[in-house]
């Protein structure tokens, strides 16, 4: 630094650590409920040190059938239905986003600059504000409580088209001239060469769209009425209405806990890329 | 935009755009005309006769008091998260872009709330929020005071205000930080050698210097704060007690699928579809000044 201040130093490291101690409290809080019997989450004051009871109430969070009372799927099942969810939306959005940003850069076509506008467009158009037209669509197409009618009209992305975009506009011209002269088609300039190219910013995305994916909530709700089709991440909503009558803090705590894992794990075990991830696609 | 170098048109690019496209035409273009088209209906309540009816709906949701007030709660909620959150993120990115050792061990402890969903937040802090059970209106109680956000319409909004502001605050830090690390330190060594304290080189060289990122932040946290915390609210108060929490999303939700008043509705999604875009716009101009500097 600058100067030598030992003060301000240990100063910043205190503020620091009671920042990190604020933003981590609720998912302390959590892991306490989660790891006591249901009979002492109802006596005040709530404990604020681990109980011994976390197994068992992992145990009979994955495996039972959810909370008493209601009617949502073991949570096991709700786990994989988010994972099925949430690497469909990531895949699928890679996936047309790289097809539509290879021609849009690739080809010259009648047209282009007109289906370019039309995927800017849906960047402004989020599920939020056309809630009710989209549910029509997906009722009068059969597609409700079914992965695709939840997953597909997630897919089509104007963030990730517009970011592969750039990356394609940064591979050099001579590749593509050098290509051609080694005789390679379209398709496999396309596969041999611009997906290697692009392939960290590929994954990058991936860890953004997972977590996207993985963390979707309204369309879920409305999509899902069948409890087999239930996401975790809906769940809790259900689970939370529930406690009203019978709480079951311990086993809502756990289901929490077990709903944020995935997404935080991708996090912090990618870190790098999810930091590349959130910078790129907010250019 | 294109290559210098390129494949000539054939069937092929159409082929390559057609999925994205037929995807967007079938589940953005065509339900956002839709509900341009529907809010200028009006259905009867069982749903016989509609009846075209203009601007009506748009009339008379601009006289709605309801409307109104949640139009005006929506900008209150968004600006508390916004300076809540930034100023929360603004303040530890200051002291990690000091630390020398440990500001990426700092970095990792504190963006993981990014990827907690926003329901989930908002049942983090119910849980501990909660007036039967939770710690704080436990602790609240010790000192005399009464917590109950399911009667009391400020204490709901304090509430999901405060879980929407916690889960963006590792967005708004990883920003800040990597501003401030993108500054030369050369402009700050030359202020500290002129005499320039800490606070002093803050105020008046980093706080500037870093004002692009805090208009991309402040334009990103209203969206945030418009449109993805339906899941907060829905988990926490339902747009209670008495409407107190009810934003414009929320308000969308619940007039088309629990009150079913469908051009009311579409209506609002109309009106949220032009503040999509004005803040788009925005954040596009932002974004190119952002370059620049």
């Amino acid at each position: 630094m600058v100067e030598n201040r030992p003060l301000l130093s240990i100063l910043a490291h205190i503020v620091l650590l009671l920042g990190v101690a604020i933003v981590a409290l609720p998912v302390w809080i959590t892991f306490v409920g989660a790891s006591h019997e249901a009979e002492r989450m109802l006596q005040t004051p709530i404990p604020m040190l681990p109980g011994d009871q976390f197994f068992v109430n992992l145990r009979q969070t994955l495996w039972g059938s959810g909370l008493e009372g209601t009617n949502t799927a073991p949570v096991w099942m709700m786990l994989m239905n988010s994972m099925v969810m949430a690497l469909m939306i990531a895949i699928g959005k890679i996936a047309i986003s790289l097809l539509s940003a290879f021609a849009i850069v690739y080809f010259k076509f009648p047209f282009r600059m007109g289906f370019f506008w039309m995927i800017f467009i849906t960047l402004m158009l989020p599920v939020e504000v056309r809630i009710l037209p989209t549910f029509e669509v997906i009722a009068d197409l059969g597609m409700l409580n079914s992965y695709w009618g939840l997953t597909v009209p997630l897919i089509a992305s104007a963030t990730a088209t517009f970011m592969f975009r750039q990356v394609f506009l940064t591979i050099p011209d001579e590749m593509l001239e050098s290509a051609r002269i080694d005789g390679a088609g379209p398709m496999r300039f396309f596969w041999d060469i611009v997906i290697p190219l692009s392939r960290t910013n590929i994954a990058a995305l991936f860890v953004i769209l997972f977590i996207y994916g993985w963390n979707q909530y309204l369309w879920p709700l409305l999509i899902t009425t069948d409890t087999d089709m239930m996401t975790i991440v809906v769940s809790i909503k259900q689970m939370l209405e529930a406690a009203e009558q019978s709480p079951q803090w311990n086993i809502i705590m756990m289901t929490a806990l077990l709903a944020m894992i995935p997404p935080i794990f991708v996090v912090i075990a990618m870190q790098k890329l999810f930091v590349q991830g959130l910078t790129e696609t907010d250019k | 935009m294109l290559k210098r170098v390129h494949f000539p048109a054939s069937l092929l690019p159409y082929l390559l755009v057609a999925p994205q496209v037929i995807i967007t035409l079938i589940f953005f273009i065509w339900p956002a005309s839709q509900a341009v088209y529907q809010s200028f209906l009006i259905e009867d309540a069982f749903g016989f006769s509609t009846e075209f009816v203009w601007f009506e709906n748009f009339e008379y949701l601009l006289q709605d008091d309801h409307y109104r007030d949640s139009f005006g709660r929506t900008i209150f909620f968004s600006a508390a998260v916004a300076f809540l959150s930034m100023s929360f993120a603004l303040i530890l990115a200051g002291f990690a872009d000091r630390v020398i050792r440990g500001s990426t061990t700092y970095r990792t402890l504190l963006i993981w709330p990014y990827a907690v969903a926003p329901v989930l937040a908002g049942a983090l802090f119910l849980f501990m929020f909660n007036p039967t059970i939770g710690i704080f209106p436990y602790l609240l109680e010790m000192v005399g005071y009464d917590w109950n956000h399911y009667l009391n319409g400020r204490q709901a909004m304090f509430l999901v205000i405060i879980a929407a502001a916690w889960k963006q605050v590792a967005y708004n830090f990883l920003f800040y930080l990597a501003a401030m690390q993108s500054i030369p330190r050369s402009i700050i060594e030359a202020a500290a050698i002129d005499g320039a304290g800490p606070i002093r080189r803050f105020a008046t060289i980093i706080f500037p210097l870093i004002s692009p990122t805090t208009f991309f932040l402040l334009v990103i946290n209203a969206v945030y704060a418009f449109f993805e915390t339906f899941g907060i609210i829905h988990a926490v108060t339902q747009g209670g007690p008495a409407n107190s929490t009810t934003t414009l999303v929320y308000k969308v939700y619940n007039d088309g699928f629990i009150g079913l008043d469908l051009g009311g509705s579409a209506a609002q999604s109309v009106i949220l579809m032009f503040m999509v875009i004005v803040m788009t716009v925005i954040q596009f101009r932002f974004i190119e000044k952002r370059v620049q500097y």
